[in-house]
């Protein structure tokens, strides 16, 4: 009886102990998004889109400069980086399917997904700035590419290999090359798949600060040349934050609001599509 | 998994021959398989492209300081270019502890939870949360700790620990000085709320290989949930999550934005928690686009590339781990 009741007891708190924990991470994301909401929709302006930058210590202005290298950097990593990885997972899953060559490159893409992005930043400083003597939006773009393709190619191998081989066949019987068969039999089947790997990636990356503080930099001025230094919204929230003026916090909060806001819309949408599309 | 039966060899043999009959017949079919291979081996040349180029580039710091003393050296002198990797390697090691022992046990708790407590009605929540959490910007996190948990670690966290904690002889080394919240403990802190998603999420999927016919069978002998969980589940996964908490490793080593803010790049090896400290990411975030002389610069290629060596050695051997418990799930 005595040790029955001990079992019991074990149980329930073990059971208990578990619960706590679960509760505690829902607490955090609530904590998180609570204080980014509350702090962010206070000092979300229009002026905050519509308007550059001012001189430190006078009050207003925005980000708008911030806004626009953002998206111009993200666009251009993504139409960097999405090609190298939607192409190479379809060597891994189609080509090269089962082979030695397809095993070493995954799991090497598989490591580079998490390999430090500031790592990469160093790699690309190295590569495309020092040597031109200068920061550049298309070197921001490169080091987000980096960071985006393996995350591709991972995702664009997983969803060829759920199409079913017998789908493959039928268009090999009715005669056409294997070229053919991939792009308008297996990309049209995995397409929901592909885009959701893109779009998560894309997530990844617009959050990305580390590999952009020596790439593209910042600039404190409108600009939209990407030969030159440009700023991006997650490089201005850590210089913003770190600086001594109320009104740089304000702004960095703002800022975080709508960056936070949208990566996890990105998320969402795309956590949705793909349980549509495993249904 | 591939490997699951013997005739998926076979198969696969099949599929290559064909594929190769295919090739031949057809050139454009040969230049598309070229320009896929080309994009996939883009991969490899990244990994190689890396190391050469960081190692190229901190040449002439492994010249002057020699590699393994550079790491060994505790010595971060821009004015007499002096320089050594051993505060921002103790640092990059403290945070990365501190955070794994909190975020643990709190990630096995969730993915206990998650597999074998909650209700259907209650599973999708919570796991949704969890990737939620996992999807924000670390720099996001970073924000959140400089302006809200560092005030809180200042005010409450700290002065009770050191109450009650820092009393206790040889433990209460580590909670000496003055509590400011910009510190070891706090960048652990969110470093270990951080990685709570990637080690619960993995775990989660460990817990998920467990047989539900071994699972049930230890139920009909009248095994209580906790003691299914300790005696079977854990057990059979145990390689699977042990693989999970080495990539959480990983992760937490080359975290940037999520400590920059909270730990104030102070180049000093310390016992105590409450005091400023550096990590590699750190150092390289707030000294890189400063560096004025090229042995400093080089210096900071140097600590990448240490930084780079580490991570790709912990999250292969998480990949390799990982691997193993698959197999032996599939066996």
């Amino acid at each position: 009886m005595n040790i029955e009741r001990r079992r019991k007891a074990e149980n329930i708190i073990a059971l208990f102990l578990s619960s706590l924990a679960a509760f505690s991470g829902i607490s955090w994301l609530v904590f998180i998004l609570g204080d980014v909401l509350i702090h962010g929709i206070g000092a979300l302006k229009l002026s905050l889109f519509i308007s550059d930058p001012v001189p430190p210590g006078v009050e207003g202005g925005g980000l708008r400069n911030a806004f626009a290298g953002q998206m111009l950097i993200t666009l251009f990593a993504t139409l960097i980086g999405v090609p190298f990885g939607v192409l190479g997972g379809t060597f891994l899953a189609e080509y090269a399917r089962g082979t030695r060559v397809a095993a070493v490159v995954s799991i090497l893409s598989d490591i580079m997904v998490s390999v430090p992005s500031i790592v990469i930043g160093t790699f690309i400083y190295a590569v495309l700035v020092k040597p031109l003597g200068h920061f550049s939006g298309w070197a921001g773009a490169t080091a987000l590419a980096v960071i985006m393709i393996p995350v591709v190619l991972r995702t664009t191998e997983d969803m060829l290999s759920l199409v079913p081989w017998t789908l493959r066949e039928a268009a090999f019987a009715l005669g056409a090359p294997y070229y053919k068969v991939i792009i308008q039999v297996v990309y049209r089947a995995a397409a929901t798949g592909i885009f959701t790997g893109i779009l998560l990636a894309v997530a990844r990356v617009a959050g990305e600060t580390a590999p952009l503080l020596f790439t593209s930099f910042n600039n404190a001025y409108f600009s939209l040349n990407m030969n030159g230094p440009i700023s991006s919204l997650t490089a201005t929230i850590f210089q913003y934050a770190m600086g001594p003026y109320d009104d740089w916090h304000a702004q960095a909060w703002a800022a975080s609001f709508v960056i936070t806001a949208t990566v996890l819309l990105i998320t969402i949408v795309g956590r949705i599509l793909i349980s549509w599309r495993l249904k | 998994m591939a490997g699951a039966c013997p005739c998926h060899s076979i198969f696969l043999i099949a599929e290559r021959y064909e594929t190769l009959v295919i090739q031949k017949k057809n050139p454009i079919d040969l230049l598309f398989s070229v320009i896929t291979a080309g994009a996939s081996f883009m991969v490899i040349l990244l990994v190689i492209g890396i190391f050469a180029i960081l190692l190229k580039e901190s040449s002439l710091s492994i010249g002057k300081f020699g590699f393994i003393k550079f790491i060994v050296t505790n010595e971060w002198n821009p004015v007499t270019e002096l320089f050594g990797a051993a505060a921002s390697i103790y640092g990059t090691m403290v945070t990365t502890a501190i955070a794994l022992i909190i975020a643990i046990p709190i990630a096995i708790g969730i993915a206990v939870f998650v597999t074998e407590i909650a209700t259907d009605f209650l599973k999708g929540p919570i796991g949704a949360a969890i990737e939620l959490l996992a999807a924000i910007p670390s720099i996001i996190y970073g924000m959140w700790g400089l302006f809200t948990v560092a005030p809180i670690m200042t005010k409450y966290i700290e002065p009770a620990l050191q109450k009650s904690l820092g009393l206790v002889p040889l433990i209460g080394m580590l909670f000496q000085g003055t509590p400011m919240g910009i510190d070891l403990l706090t960048a652990s802190v969110i470093l270990s709320i951080m990685i709570i998603p990637f080690t619960a999420s993995i775990s989660r999927d460990a817990f998920n290989l467990t047989p539900a016919v071994v699972k049930e069978s230890a139920y009909a002998v009248g095994a209580t949930q906790w003691e299914v969980v300790r005696d079977v589940v854990l057990p059979y996964s145990k390689m699977g999550v042990f693989g999970g908490i080495v990539l959480s490793l990983g992760r937490a080593l080359g975290e940037t934005m999520a400590v920059a803010f909270v730990l104030g790049n102070n180049h000093q090896i310390t016992s105590s928690l409450f005091s400023a400290a550096a990590t590699i990411t750190v150092t390289l975030a707030n000294e890189f686009t400063e560096a004025d002389k090229d042995i400093y610069l080089s210096s900071l290629f140097h600590l990448a590339l240490v930084l780079f060596m580490m991570s790709f050695i912990v999250l292969a051997a998480a990949k390799f781990l990982l691997f193993k418990a698959e197999r032996k799930i599939n066996r």
